[in-house]
């Protein structure tokens, strides 16, 4: 068990992290990251001894679905969606802003 | 005494049926999702309209919050009562509790006695992830009273933010929220109105006048550390990047700065410049608009 300190706690940021990992970090089971994972939501990276690791970006991607898929009643497939078409947008909110210099 | 708060949050009437308040809720929830609408107007709205869900979409607390209003979940003879409310709502992001996620962690720690982690969202400057920064995260922590009740303890924390963090990156800080768990910080790049981001690499469209693109030459552009010049290329082409190594966010993997030329004409053209350009136009003979066969 991790002892509590109050202020000045230990900071790391987090490289990647395994299956079991992403499960406590989503709160969520094993079977739910693999249907991600086959609707690429999120893509691990597979080391030479088969354990995925997920990156940043994937970590993110994937507490993100699980958000969604609780408030918006979502499956995986519209969640899957809804993402691709959130960042679409975003990057052309981006570049819009940009020419509007 | 009656309160609608809640129904008012979903744009229902008092009398609206269960399937109208949970198509209320998920209209709500597409339009104005943290997720989904970046806006801060959206996440307050959400969060009034998650938290009247949370009553509305239950019967039992539903009748309690029609009989007693605000006051619905306080202390009363009422056995049974489901004193299991989240009070989470303070967060910028809620703990995801979904029942099809509940087993899990039923199984591997056994119902309750589990320790708690937290996650949060923390939006920094671009300048900060360059450089590192420090902030003070203010945290509100729900308590159980010695009364039972749900209060909201304010709580300060240090965060050290490590130069080079990426958005979406995360950071842990250990056995800070309830219970030991860990608190997960989820950082957060506010747009900047000069770079862009992609990965590690920064994005600068960079304006130059006709003559600059055709000429080539030194112009000065912005970079995180400070104006430098930059060499363009004669004949420079609309759109066309250069590339900057190693000015881009910091890290093992240093990103790279990248310049998009875009080529724009001054807003008035003095008389000597009409001038020039009447001498171009007889003189050049360069249809732009061959591509489209006229």
């Amino acid at each position: 068990m991790k002892k509590a300190k109050p202020h000045n706690a230990r900071i790391d940021v987090i490289e990647t992290l395994s299956l079991t990992e992403l499960m406590v970090f989503c709160d969520a089971n094993a079977d739910w990251v693999v249907t991600l994972v086959d609707h690429g939501v999120v893509t691990p990276i597979t080391r030479t001894d088969a354990e995925w690791e997920f990156t940043p970006a994937h970590i993110a991607r994937a507490r993100k679905a699980a958000r969604l898929m609780r408030d918006l009643g979502l499956n995986v497939a519209g969640v899957a969606l809804v993402l691709d078409l959130i960042e679409e947008r975003d990057a052309l909110t981006r570049k819009l802003a940009l020419m509007d210099v | 005494m009656t309160d609608t708060a809640h129904y008012e949050a979903l744009g229902v009437p008092q009398d609206a049926s269960a399937d109208d308040i949970k198509r209320a809720y998920r209209k709500m929830a597409r339009k104005y999702h943290p997720d989904v609408n970046p806006s801060p107007e959206a996440d307050t709205k959400f969060k009034a309209a998650a938290a009247a869900y949370d009553i509305l979409g239950d019967p039992e607390k539903r009748a309690a919050y029609d009989r007693y209003g605000a006051a619905w979940d306080q202390d009363r003879p009422d056995p049974g009562q489901d004193t299991r409310w989240q009070g989470g709502y303070a967060f910028d992001e809620r703990d995801i509790n979904p029942e099809m996620f509940r087993d899990f962690f039923a199984q591997r720690y056994g119902a309750g006695g589990m320790r708690q982690d937290q996650h949060v969202r923390f939006e920094i400057t671009l300048e900060d992830a360059i450089a590192g920064a420090r902030h003070t995260l203010t945290l509100q922590l729900p308590q159980i009273d010695a009364a039972g009740r749900m209060t909201l303890m304010t709580r300060n924390v240090d965060l050290q933010v490590p130069k080079g963090i990426l958005p979406g990156q995360q950071l842990r800080l250990q056995g800070l929220a309830k219970d030991g768990g860990d608190l997960f910080v989820e950082i957060a790049i506010k747009p900047h109105p000069v770079y862009r981001i992609v990965g590690r690499d920064l994005y600068v469209n960079l304006p130059v006048a006709p003559w600059e693109a055709a000429l080539g030459g030194k112009v000065k552009m912005p970079t995180p550390g400070g104006a430098v010049d930059l060499t363009i290329p004669a004949d420079a082409k609309h759109g066309q990047k250069l590339r900057l190594r190693g000015r881009g966010l910091p890290g093992a993997q240093q990103g790279d700065l990248y310049a998009e030329l875009h080529i724009v004409n001054p807003p008035k053209l003095s008389g000597k410049a009409r001038d020039l350009y009447q001498q171009l136009a007889r003189e050049q003979r360069f249809n732009p608009r061959a591509k489209l066969g006229v």
